[in-house]
């Protein structure tokens, strides 16, 4: 600190000592997710109530599929990075805060990976 | 110290409603949080039939039985206005970030325009897809 311009000390970070890399990579997954959730979305209201069947020859189809997959994969993303920020705004102990940033990163990946794994599984045997 | 009142007046979101007429724009913003944080749920829920589906038929007909209960039914299409909300009114945010739509009617307007968007979609969606 004490060989460095106050303006080198601060040059791309705010508060976060990030930068403004969480906030683009927000917007960026809003942007792919406008797209994703008609694709996704209107495939699985379709399925939803018609039996098993109708759920493996949705996801059967490879088109479906890798839909799905992005979307999991995008949508939890972007999920993370939301869920990361009301508890950034809301929980204001160093402990608690860390422990649930933690746990949101676990219960995000956990979703997303099985989510797409499911997937991935009904395509390949399909 | 100029700011003796520090810790003894109302503090931001809670002067909304007793102290401060709730606006649309503060309602909205505070809306597209609640539908994102509720929107957890409704992924921890496909999430599972998805993961049934894959697994075996008895395990999907047990998350298939919850997804299409009546209580399933009320949460996914309560989950569904609310992906509807938060998608048109991310798109209004998407907006600000470029620096379009910050005057006061456009925000309204706007603002408005999403909400009705939202029930018209989630309509569409639950009876014409």
């Amino acid at each position: 600190m004490a060989f460095k311009t106050d303006y080198a000390r601060v040059h791309g970070l705010g508060s976060a000592h990030e930068g403004v890399g969480h906030w683009w990579q927000q917007r960026l997954s809003s942007i792919a997710l406008l797209p994703l959730t008609f694709l996704f979305l209107f495939p699985f209201a379709r399925a939803l109530g018609q039996g098993h069947e109708a759920v493996l020859a949705l996801y059967g189809n490879w088109w479906h599929a890798l839909v799905a997959v992005v979307f999991l994969i995008v949508g939890f993303n972007h999920l993370m990075s939301g869920l990361q920020v009301v508890i950034e705004d809301y929980v204001p102990t160093k402990p608690a805060r860390t422990t649930l940033l933690v746990l949101n990163t676990i219960m995000n990946w956990a979703l997303g990976a099985a989510g797409v794994f499911a997937v991935a599984k009904i395509a390949f045997s399909a | 110290m100029a700011d003796v009142n520090r810790g003894n007046r109302p503090l931001s979101p809670f002067m909304i409603g007793p102290y401060y007429r709730p606006q649309i724009t503060s309602v909205l913003s505070i809306m597209h949080r609640i539908t994102g944080v509720a929107l957890l749920l409704a992924a921890i829920l496909v999430v599972w039939w998805l993961a049934a589906a894959a697994i075996s038929p008895q395990a999907f007909a047990r998350a298939d039985w919850v997804l299409t209960s009546w209580i399933g039914t009320l949460v996914l299409v309560g989950s569904l206005w609310a992906l509807w909300f938060h998608t048109l009114n991310g798109i209004r945010h998407l907006m600000w970030d470029m620096g379009r739509g910050m005057e006061m009617n456009a925000v309204h307007s706007t603002g408005w325009a999403a909400v009705a968007g939202s029930v018209v979609m989630t309509v569409i969606t639950l009876f014409f897809v």
